[in-house]
């Protein structure tokens, strides 16, 4: 019961949270907010005992990619508030669209939320990192070694793309 | 394990509703901001909704796969959110401006 209201707290905390990155004018500030979202997502994660997600999540998202985030608008000095306003009616299509996306989405997964029942908790190694790990090397071992392959076209075409070419300075 | 710890059954509908509202959030603020960094973060919120319904449904059917599922998927959106930032970085140098009103150059 505690764990219930443990659980409703923060999910309601992820959402305002999620909601301050989307309507606040400041691009810092979003990117914070993102930080914080990232933070009770864990939070989230841990509650469900997936504590290797967890760390993942923080590590790798708070900790890597809202750094190149801040990065690139520090780098680029965009930290001012130079957004132009959006206008009445795009604002009330976005609330329009968002709001039956999520009619329809929780329509779509009422019969299988699972109303007042427990999951399988036969197995209590469920998003352990001991587990993980050993599915991760032996069963999805081929994708994660493709992964690393991603990861250098990723690095090369970053290195490319922002690379400054000789024509433009001239 | 400590068996309180496992017995949050009940509350995981909760979850569910969580990962919808960030998804439809992050849909939100894909279809009004006009910030290209912010339309990037936004998809990342998205991504990250994603990854909560999987380790949801993880928890729900007992098994280990959907949260390797989700280690590939923070795998991939670290790969895109680099190669979203160096094309961001290379329309502001064209354009002196992140807006995305102005990146509709393919289209005349």
């Amino acid at each position: 019961m505690t764990l219930q209201i443990l659980a409703i707290i923060l999910g309601s905390l992820t959402i305002g949270s999620a909601l301050m990155v989307v309507l606040s004018k400041h691009p810092i500030r979003s990117v914070i907010f993102l930080v914080i979202t990232f933070f009770f997502i864990s939070s989230l994660y841990i509650l469900m005992n997936a504590e290797f997600l967890a760390i993942v999540n923080i590590i790798v998202y708070a900790g890597a990619i809202m750094v190149l985030f801040l990065f690139v608008l520090m780098l680029l000095n965009l930290n001012k508030q130079a957004e132009p306003q959006t206008s009445l009616f795009t604002k009330l299509t976005g609330v329009l669209t968002a709001g039956t996306l999520f009619s329809v989405l929780i329509a779509a997964l009422k019969d299988s939320l699972v109303l007042g029942k427990t999951y399988t908790a036969g197995n209590s190694q469920i998003g352990l990192v001991e587990s993980l790990g050993n599915l991760l090397f032996s069963k999805y071992v081929v994708p994660f070694e493709v992964s690393s392959i991603l990861f250098i076209a990723a690095m090369v075409g970053a290195v490319l793309l922002a690379k400054r070419e000789k024509q433009i300075i001239d | 394990m400590n068996p309180a710890v496992n017995n949050i059954g009940s509350s995981l509908d909760f979850f569910v509703v969580v990962a919808i509202a960030l998804f439809s959030i992050g849909t939100y603020g894909v279809l009004t901001r006009k910030n290209m960094i912010v339309l990037l973060m936004c998809i990342e919120l998205m991504l990250n909704s994603v990854n909560l319904l999987l380790v949801t449904f993880s928890k729900y059917y007992g098994a280990n796969d959907p949260q390797i599922f989700v280690f590939f998927i923070v795998v991939v959106a670290a790969a895109e959110a680099t190669v979203g930032l160096s094309i961001l970085i290379m329309a502001y140098r064209s354009n002196k401006s992140i807006d995305i009103e102005l990146f509709n150059k393919l289209k005349d």
